[in-house]
């Protein structure tokens, strides 16, 4: 569903990612982790297009995302091409001129041309899914952390994505919001979403995931099914980066 | 010494209430076109296309660095000259609306840059174009955050566009005059002028008002 060939990145004469692969077959979860600074963010939003490769090839269901296209052509592959993954943020990113109904609907009925009773409808569905359904009226200034990392997801999934993109959902959120969160991202899992989780939760990346991979200094340093990643890793460098992590 | 007579003033009321209502049509429609001409020139003063940002930046110095009053004159008395023959009204209204226009142009601009990158990756995440981005989630949120900013320009403009009595305009402004004219009494017909000038800025400042509380909760 996802793959990724040799991606390479650098910001300046900073080089981010140094020759990334990786595939996310249809229904999997794939799960990243490493240090802060290692690329995990800048991995994850070329797969969006909001950073733009040096090298290699992004490809979601079968078409490349960095496709070789010029201008307007460009333009309008990639708008189309968003609309088949959903991005949740760190900072939730909410709209925050519009209620969480206008938030998750604003999407579908612009782009997809969907009438505002059936967007609403969906929208309702969506809420429920994100344990929110009484929140529709209000606006993001109005919720919690976690209440608005929901709405994000719900946003998110209104546009019926094929694959879900997480950028440490959780990291700005008080603790005891985590759990509700991640509540969702397991239901999600449950239903056999397609995702990409970057996460420093370590708990909830062996819940969740089918493959994990260790990042740092732009490569990867090694994956494999969770429970090998967290309880037997091959390499020093996981073992200290989980040893530190546990600690904390 | 003539002594004050205000009973003048209400005998003659229905000049001034005629010069009042012109103001308004005046002002409010230059108001709400300078917020258009503000959205339209923030949008090309950020745009990726080098020229369309220079020609801009070229229009708003020029219109930010001359006297309305003397862009009026070029209006009124030059645009004849190449054929083009506006009423004065709509050539106070074309007038008020660039000068004003660029002032909340240059406010607006900074609430665009002021709202934040998030805000333009969760739009485009959802595979909203760059236009429907601007038009949805960013010049909405920018206008919340400059509409005091904008909202004192908009008083601004009802206060100046006492200047286009100069080109014939019947605004309140003209009206006085003409009120004095036939009555020589300057002091009552600029003063009631003023009352009502006052009148349509209190208007003015309750609908901000309005629009501030509502947004307020949604910044
Ligand atoms: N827009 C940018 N401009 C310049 N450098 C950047 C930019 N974005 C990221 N970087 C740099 O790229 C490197 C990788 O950053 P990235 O955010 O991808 O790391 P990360 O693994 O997500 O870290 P964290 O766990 O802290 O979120 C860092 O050195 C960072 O400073
Ligand atoms: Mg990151």
């Amino acid at each position: 569903m996802i793959s990724l060939k040799d991606i390479w990145k650098s910001f300046g004469d900073n080089q981010v990612l140094k020759g990334i692969s990786l595939e996310v077959e249809r229904g999997k979860i794939l799960v990243i982790i490493g240090p802060s600074g290692s690329g995990k963010s800048t991995l994850l939003r070329s797969i969006n297009h909001l950073e733009t490769i040096d090298r290699g090839e992004i490809w979601v269901d079968g078409v490349q995302v960095n496709a070789p296209l010029k201008g307007r052509k460009f333009e309008k592959h990639i708008n189309r091409v968003r609309q088949e993954m959903g991005m949740v943020f760190q900072h939730f990113n909410l709209f925050p001129h519009m209620t969480v109904m206008e938030n998750i609907t604003m999407a579908p009925m612009l782009l997809k041309k969907i009438p505002r009773e059936k967007a609403d409808a969906q929208a309702r569905g969506l809420l429920e899914k994100v344990d929110l359904a009484d929140k529709m009226n209000c606006y993001p200034v109005q919720l919690s952390g976690g209440q608005k990392q929901r709405v994000a997801i719900a946003r998110a999934l209104a546009m019926e994505p094929k694959v879900m993109l997480f950028d440490e959902v959780t990291s700005a959120l008080d603790p005891e919001l985590i759990g509700e969160v991640n509540k969702v991202m397991k239901r999600l899992a449950s239903e056999h979403m397609t995702m990409l989780i970057v996460t420093h939760e370590m708990r909830f990346a062996a819940e969740v995931a089918d493959h994990v991979i260790f990042m740092a200094d732009g490569v990867i340093i090694e994956e494999g099914p969770p429970e090998e990643i967290f309880s037997n890793p091959a390499h020093e460098r996981t073992r200290r980066f989980l040893f530190e992590v546990f600690k904390s | 010494m003539q002594g004050l007579e205000f009973s003048v003033v209400f005998e003659n009321m229905n000049i001034l209430l005629h010069g009042m209502f012109w103001t308004v049509v005046l002002c409010s429609s230059a108001s709400l076109l300078s917020i258009v001409v503000a959205v339209v020139l923030a949008m090309t003063g950020i745009s990726k296309l080098k020229p369309l940002r220079s020609a801009t930046f070229f229009f708003l110095w020029v219109f930010r660095g001359t006297p309305l009053l003397l862009q009026l004159f070029l209006f009124y008395f030059g645009l004849p000259q190449i054929g083009l023959y506006l009423s004065p009204i709509i050539t106070g209204i074309i007038g008020l609306t660039l000068h004003f226009g660029v002032y909340n142009a240059d406010v607006l601009r900074a609430g665009i840059l002021g709202v934040e990158t998030g805000q333009h990756e969760a739009s485009r995440s959802l595979g909203l174009s760059y236009f429907q981005t601007m038009r949805k989630v960013i010049i909405p949120q920018a206008l919340r955050n400059v509409s005091p900013a904008v909202g004192n320009n908009l008083i601004a403009l009802l206060k100046e566009s006492s200047l286009v009595s100069i080109i014939t305009v019947p605004e309140l402004t003209l009206s006085a005059q003409r009120a004095i004219s036939e009555t020589f009494r300057p002091f009552e017909f600029y003063f009631a002028a003023g009352a009502l000038y006052y009148v349509v800025n209190w208007g003015l400042e309750f609908i901000l008002q309005r629009v501030e509380a509502r947004t307020a909760l949604t910044r």
